[in-house]
């Protein structure tokens, strides 16, 4: 009764869901001023740190929570090494996205290729009904419907509340935002570990949810480098990365096809997302899409400015001392 | 509401920024804080508005003492400042600034955010677009949108720490007159920070100076600028004396210069600079005297028009080749473009002058360091990095790495934020250059500088330049005016 494109387009929602997650996390994080490089490790870490636990427990929501944490203590841990040892954001990060990885494989060797609890598909009632739409979006599993709700989320806190207000500020100039009666020290422990807690539970919707089992780490490898990616894409834009983890995975997801119809060669097939995302980057990055905005009419200007904008957060990555 | 400061002291290692100072500040007033860099006027004006805290003293409000250690904290008890460069987050629009800070629920009422905003505005007569980034906004509306927020959150007393820097004489008129009505309408009180006479002068009730950490003196108005200059310095200063200007050669020649940056497009620009001489350039920040100075010392490529050094066209060559013509270049960012950070000052002197063979000459750095910091009376040892010196002495190295006699020397915003007396001492070094012969071509936003050391004045506005043939005919007023758009021999009534 689906469509064939409404099934593909369907499983790109289902397959995009962890890189939606981890881009968003990483997007909170780095607005608030952290750079967490760790992602690529951290996210398989969190992926083993989840399977193990559901596997050991029986229980699904328990792994899920113990992911969680792995990827909440891993980017704790690189502010804590900022703000209280005056360690680089970026240094630590970079050594713990090996020690993550290498962790997950050794910790995890013993559990490799067995099956364990999962995360159902749970079609949502009435909306699954509703023609195309419904396989879409409406099909899939209690973690996919969490990223809608985190995109949402995301995107009012920031742009609507005060909460959001402060958030910006930290990230964009700390000393405007002390004089404002902020505790950036502490604002900025809140959003890191929200956001790495959001690595942590991309990490385990890969092992409890995409490609169930603790397996290979080969499905993710290289994907916390794309959020990454996906995070500067985005322009630091919650709505803009998640529109890049879509395209991403899109892309993905045709190359595969390509693949598997044509005579074309594997390795430049499986390359093409990746160039795209250079192009892309390359695009946004070289500020065309700020001069295309500088001819728009104002109206227009005023509602792009924000999705449009491609400058990182200033104090990204800085420390911020008290005079 | 008044405020009482007593005994105030505070040191910042060995050095003693704020020694027992007391004074009183009445509601209604508007006080002028005078002092040369390094006295103290800041260090003071942190600790009231909750920056710092001072290591001993009191303050009290209205005769009640009270305690704070954070900006937000003196907001509480009723006092605000405006920071020079002024603390909002570039990326937020205005109405964002506005409301952040506010004490607000979690969502705040936007729209009645907006119109808070805008009817704060129109009373002090301040004109801003509340969904413009601050970032798009120049510096004289960035101080208005932050005075609007201050009063927003109940401050009684207001602190300006340096206002009048990089805005222009129209905006300073619409701040001054907004200061005068928070003044005597609502009764605030006002205290004025500054080095600039001329600005005190007009604006403020009373004074009180500050000398190397201690009050010299309080002062109500009118007092005379020699007074003033008196007391901050212990002694009257008198400007360099400017020889009769007895231009040589054409050094610079600039011809149909063509540019463009984010701000402005210059079209058509002539120059002509010629040895021994001093032209000023005068116009707000990014009027394109920036894009002029860069092209002429070969840091930026014209689109078009040619730019000649002693007859001969160098359009498009590269810098060194500048340098290799007699060149020399100060630019305005000291540290970012004119000084290496982590470098000492021996290692500035070898880079520029000891640079030659493969290895580094330390004892011969060192000689030379030594050299020059005598000469040039830095206060610095050769072993010091760089970004350790006040800024009066970085500026002092930048003339010491300056070559003794230059064919052109270009230089950005020579003394800005440096005290009368190192100010002084800076022109005498460009003075003697000149009289040995060098053109001189400089960049400025103190209009007193501009006037009391330029022969002729270009003044730069969006991009067009108007000349002031000889810059002793022009009054400092006049040149506000022309910076602010206005031609010359135009009627100057507002």
């Amino acid at each position: 009764m689906d469509s064939e494109l409404a099934r593909v387009l369907g499983s790109v929602v289902a397959n995009a869901t962890p890189l939606v997650i981890a881009s968003l996390g990483e997007t909170i994080t780095e607005r608030v001023g952290v750079i967490n490089l760790s992602l690529d490790g951290s996210l398989q870490l969190a992926a083993m740190v989840a399977f193990v636990t559901a596997y050991a427990s029986g229980n699904a929501m328990l792994g899920l929570a113990a992911g969680l944490i792995a990827g909440l203590l891993v980017a704790l841990l690189i502010l804590f090494s900022n703000i209280a040892l005056r360690q680089d954001q970026v240094a630590v990060g970079f050594v713990l996205t090996l020690l993550a990885a290498d962790l997950a494989q050794f910790l995890g060797q013993n559990y490799t290729r067995i099956p364990g609890p999962t995360f159902p598909t749970i079609p949502i009632p009435l909306l699954r009904d509703i023609p195309f739409l419904g396989t879409v979006f409406f099909n899939h599993n209690a973690l996919v419907y969490f990223s809608f709700i985190l995109l949402a989320a995301t995107w009012f806190v920031m742009y609507r509340t005060r909460w959001g207000l402060a958030l910006r500020a930290v990230g964009e100039r700390p000393a405007a935002a002390f004089a404002r009666g902020t505790n950036v020290t502490r604002t900025r422990y809140l959003y890191t570990a929200i956001g790495g807690a959001l690595v942590g539970v991309a990490g385990a919707s890969y092992s409890l949810a995409i490609k169930a089992g603790w397996a290979n780490p080969a499905v993710m490898r290289g994907d916390g480098w794309i959020a990454l990616a996906i995070v500067i894409f985005g322009g630091w834009h919650p709505l803009r990365v998640a529109f890049g983890a879509y395209l991403f995975t899109g892309l993905r997801a045709l190359a595969s096809t390509i693949q598997q119809t044509t005579e074309f060669p594997l390795v430049l097939v499986n390359a093409v997302p990746w160039v795209l995302m250079i192009l892309t980057l390359l695009l946004v990055s070289s500020g065309l899409v700020e001069r295309l905005m500088l001819l728009s009419p104002p109206w227009a200007q005023r509602l792009l400015r924000n999705f449009l904008r491609s400058a990182p957060p200033v104090a990204l990555g800085t420390q911020f001392t008290r005079e | 509401m008044s405020v009482e400061v007593r005994h105030i002291h505070k040191t910042f290692g060995a050095v003693h920024a704020n020694d027992d100072i007391s004074l009183t500040f009445a509601d209604g007033r508007i006080y002028g804080i005078l002092g040369e860099n390094g006295a103290g006027k800041s260090t003071l004006m942190k600790i009231l508005s909750g920056f710092y805290l001072a290591d001993s003293g009191q303050i009290l409000i209205d005769g009640r003492l009270v305690h704070y250690d954070t900006p937000r904290g003196a907001i509480e008890v009723g006092i605000g400042m405006l920071a020079q460069d002024p603390l909002d987050v570039g990326p937020l629009t205005v109405l964002e600034n506005f409301v952040y800070g506010q004490p607000v629920g979690p969502l705040p009422d936007w729209q009645a955010a907006r119109r808070r905003f805008a009817e704060l505005a129109e009373r002090l007569g301040f004109r801003l677009e509340p969904d413009m980034p601050v970032e798009r906004l120049s510096i004289g509306q960035r101080q208005e949108l932050e005075i609007i927020r201050l009063l927003a959150l109940g401050v009684r007393v207001l602190i300006l720490d340096e206002p009048t820097t990089g805005i222009s004489a129209e905006q300073k008129s619409v701040l001054f007159a907004s200061l005068q009505r928070l003044a005597r309408e609502d009764g605030l009180t006002i205290l004025f920070v500054s080095h600039k006479l001329e600005d005190v002068l007009e604006l403020c009730d009373e004074v009180a100076v500050l000398r190397l950490g201690r009050l010299v003196g309080t002062a109500v108005m009118p007092v005379t600028t020699g007074e003033l200059v008196a007391m901050m310095f212990g002694q009257a200063l008198a400007p360099p004396s400017r020889r009769a200007a007895t231009p040589g050669d054409t050094v610079l020649e600039v011809q149909d210069l063509f540019m463009a940056s984010e701000r402005v497009v210059m079209r058509d620009c002539q120059v002509c600079v010629r040895a021994g001489e001093v032209v000023g350039l005068a116009g707000l920040d990014g009027s394109g005297q920036q894009l002029l100075t860069r092209a002429c010392v070969g840091l930026a490529r014209p689109l078009g028009g040619r730019v000649l050094i002693n007859g001969v066209d160098m359009t498009g060559r590269p810098y060194r080749d500048f340098l290799a013509a007699g060149v020399s270049f100060g630019a305005a960012g000291r540290l970012e473009e004119g000084l290496v950070a982590g470098l000492t000052l021996a290692e500035h002197f070898i880079l520029t002058d000891a640079g030659q063979g493969w290895w580094i000459d330390r004892e011969r750095g060192r000689q030379i360091a030594e050299e020059r910091i005598a000469h040039y009376r830095i206060m610095g040892r050769p072993d010091s990095p760089i970004e350790t010196l006040s800024g009066g002495n970085q500026q002092r190295v930048l003339m010491a790495l300056i070559p003794p006699a230059p064919r052109l020397l270009v230089l950005e915003h020579p003394t800005r934020g440096l005290d009368v007396e190192s100010a002084r001492w800076i022109w005498e070094q460009i003075l003697a250059r000149c009289a040995a012969g060098t053109a001189v071509m400089f960049t400025s936003a103190d209009l007193d500088e501009l006037v009391t050391y330029s022969d002729r004045i270009l003044v730069f506005y969006a991009g067009q330049v108007t000349e002031v043939p000889d810059a002793r005919s022009v009054t400092v007023d006049e040149l506000g005016h022309l910076i602010g758009g206005q031609r010359v021999g135009e009627e100057a009534g507002r």
